[in-house]
């Protein structure tokens, strides 16, 4: 089976669907010819033509009202948003119609919509191609949102995005779409929606994160592991909303300590919300106090984006803080 | 048969629909010569020439690895003609391909590069990269969702407006952006209010990938502009002369008037969309070649030795001044430090909150302990 990245995983997962399925049409700005800014786009125009891969003037609130139309008559639309710091003028498609539409017609109609789109830092990209909105669309209720780590669930994710009767928000991790190369098989697997994954296994902390944290977080272990002896099991939860709350108190009654970790602003991340929901249903499993390392509550900056998200040293730090109890 | 709605008849709707323009692209004279001395025609080849040779070193230091990003200006300096009529207490809102628009505000080289760098005298302080932007020009940084600066331009000149002043507003956005809401709010603003701002829309035929045909199916920007009830003109975007001609008249009837004024400026984008694009992918070279002829510096070169106003090797000696004069500029800023770790946690608000002194607190510790494990502090 070969090595691919992230970018021909979603590749892959979209022109399999489009084969499978003809209801599924793309579109978005420069998906087209260009095949995306990323390429995850590319050669679907030259195997499906103009009306299926369809490139869009300059507006997320077209792209996205448009889309909802287009799932409202059966067609099952993946929008591409170019980065995910572009969605907010279609905010008010999303958050009133995408989101509310099932809900405002008693069940009579649906948007099988999947919103796709770039997320997150690390590739130097400024305030405005870097930042981690997932707790915007969570909040918004009537949306499930998701967010891979690595091509192989990046592929069986966005199939099961694509199959669902409810609109999804995919977030994809920009600054691992190239570097992380996974086999994926040419088949058609998917990936339940709401099922994380243990991706290290360990006896004395439940770290939870997701994107490409999981990644920083596992070189953290690492070092955890030969400095202080700790054993560290790091859950990728794939699915953002609805989260899986059975692995996470699975793995606590193992370890009693829990840490999050993940790159959107501290206050009302989605680490506000696990640790709350732990605390109300099963604080009895905890040692000591749950903690988080995240983003700080400020813009994403351009410079020292390095510092600003979650980094060794600081997952380092609250780990041995964890220990302690 | 002629109908004229709510002021446009159909002189208003040809000059929606034609090119007005000076200079041709040889530099024949076409059309009114503006009534200017030589060196004012001198000062907007200068600022020109000034435009492209930053560019060119932009684009060098980003290969160098030094610059994150750029956004190429070839074929766009007559930019520089909107701008000039325009006084220091007037606002001006660039977009993020403007590099004459800085220059003619009064932003140096130095600090361009500054910025680009987001060295210790960043004047942004790291916030954003490939914008540009300072108070001290009354020039607003760009936001780079694009067009978002639309419509406050007009909330800017209604405020102009209502407190009296004797300014007003210029607004830059591409050709991409008017398929944006805030273009059309903003226009709609615009027309209802009657307020003192001046839109200038640089269409340059490519937002990224997606040729004018299919941003739109309105004949001209300056078309649209018309249908919310503002005068509306396109211009050869590659004469300068055209450029400044048109946008005197549009700030003097904005400033005496306090009408709107939509000037589209019909260019064309010779570059990549930035250096992070590949044009190679939706664009032909064939059809790059083709409208490198019509670039702007050129033809005002020729117009001006024509007028007596350059020659020849005052104009190649004009570029190899800038030339080295930046060089010497980017060795100095290249030798300055960084901004401070700690920057990002300044300018959230005026003070910070508790939650971001806790924070800061603890980034401060975080810094201290990637020192004792070994990790590199960038
Ligand atoms: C709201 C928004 N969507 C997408 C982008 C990504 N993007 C950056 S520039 C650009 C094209 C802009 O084209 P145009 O307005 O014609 O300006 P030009 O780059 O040609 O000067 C796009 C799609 C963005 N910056 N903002
Ligand atoms: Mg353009």
């Amino acid at each position: 089976m070969p090595q691919i990245n992230m970018v021909e995983a979603l590749n892959m997962a979209l022109r399999e669907e489009m084969e499978r399925d003809d209801r599924v049409v793309v579109l978005g700005e420069d998906i087209g010819r260009r095949g995306g800014v990323f390429l995850v786009t590319d050669g679907l125009i030259d195997l499906f033509g103009e009306e299926r891969v369809i490139d869009t003037p300059l507006t997320e609130l077209g792209i996205i009202g448009f889309s909802i139309g287009l799932a409202l008559y059966g067609l099952r639309p993946v929008a591409e948003i170019q980065f995910i710091d572009f969605v907010y003028e279609a905010f008010d498609q999303i958050y009133s119609n995408m989101a509310r539409i099932r809900f405002r017609s008693g069940g009579m109609y649906n948007v099988p919509l999947v919103l796709r789109s770039p997320c997150c830092g690390g590739i130097k990209g400024g305030m405005h191609h870097s930042q981690s909105p997932e707790s915007l669309f969570i909040h918004t209720t009537g949306l499930y949102v998701m967010m891979p780590s690595g091509p192989y669930d990046a592929k069986g994710l966005l199939k099961t995005a694509i199959r669902l009767n409810d609109p999804v928000i995919f977030l994809e991790p920009k600054s691992i779409y190239r570097v992380i190369k996974e086999e994926v098989p040419e088949d058609d697997y998917t990936i339940e929606l709401g099922k994380g994954k243990i991706v290290r296994e360990g006896g004395d902390i439940t770290l939870v994160t997701w994107g490409a944290m999981v990644h920083i977080s596992k070189q953290a272990a690492d070092i955890v592991k030969e400095k202080l002896g700790v054993e560290v099991e790091i859950i990728d939860l794939r699915t953002l909303y609805p989260y899986d709350k059975d692995l996470i108190i699975d793995s606590l009654e193992k370890t009693g300590r829990m840490l999050i970790v993940h790159e959107a602003p501290k206050t009302l991340g989605l680490g506000s919300e696990l640790s709350a929901y732990i605390v109300e249903e099963h604080v009895d499993l905890l040692y000591g106090p749950i903690l988080r390392v995240t983003g700080y509550d400020t813009p994403f900056p351009l410079a020292h984006e390095k510092l600003y998200m979650p980094n060794i040293a600081r997952i380092y730090n609250a780990i041995s803080k964890l220990m302690e109890y | 048969m002629s109908r004229i709605v709510r002021g446009i008849d159909e002189a208003s709707i040809e000059k929606t629909l034609g090119i007005y323009r000076i200079i041709d692209e040889e530099g024949n004279i076409v059309g009114d010569e503006p009534n200017l001395d030589g060196s004012t025609l001198y000062k907007l080849y200068e600022y020109m020439v000034r435009a492209r040779v930053l560019d060119e070193w932009l684009l060098k230091l980003q290969r160098l690895g030094k610059v994150a990003i750029h956004a190429p200006n070839l074929g766009q300096e007559a930019i520089v003609g909107a701008v000039t009529p325009l006084k220091p207490d007037d606002w001006v809102f660039p977009s993020y391909r403007d590099l004459g628009v800085y220059l003619v505000r009064g932003m140096d080289e130095e600090e361009i590069l500054d910025r680009a760098l987001y060295n210790q005298d960043d004047p942004l302080k790291g916030s954003d990269f490939a914008i540009y932007g300072n108070r001290r020009f009354n020039m607003v940084p760009t936001p780079v969702p694009v067009g978002n600066q639309i419509p406050h331009a007009v909330g800017v000149a209604y405020a102009m407006k209502y407190l009296d002043r004797d300014s007003v507003t210029m607004v830059m956005f591409g050709d991409g952006a008017t398929s944006r809401g805030d273009f059309h709010a903003g226009l709609n603003f615009a027309g209802v209010y009657r307020v003192p701002v001046i839109f200038v829309c640089e269409n340059n035929q490519w937002a990224i990938s997606v040729p004018f045909d299919r941003q739109t199916r309105s004949p001209s920007i300056a078309f649209r502009g018309l249908v919310y009830g503002i005068e509306s003109i396109r211009v050869d975007g590659n004469d300068v002369l055209a450029m400044y001609k048109i946008a005197s008249e549009a700030v003097e009837k904005a400033r005496k008037e306090k009408e709107p004024y939509l000037i589209e400026m019909l260019t064309y984008r010779l570059g990549s969309h930035t250096t992070a694009d590949d044009p190679s992918k939706y664009r032909s070279e064939e059809e790059v070649n083709r409208m490198m002829k019509y670039e702007p510096l050129k033809r005002y070169r020729n117009y001006l030795i024509f007028k007596g106003v350059l020659t020849d090797s005052e104009a190649n000696e004009l570029y190899r001044r800038y030339y080295n004069y930046i060089e010497d500029i980017a060795k100095k800023v290249l030798n300055k430090g960084g901004l401070p770790h700690d920057v990002f946690f300044h300018n959230v608000f005026e003070k910070l909150p508790w939650n971001l002194q806790d924070q800061l607190r603890e980034f401060r510790e975080s810094l201290e302990l990637m020192k004792s494990l070994g990790l590199e502090v960038d």
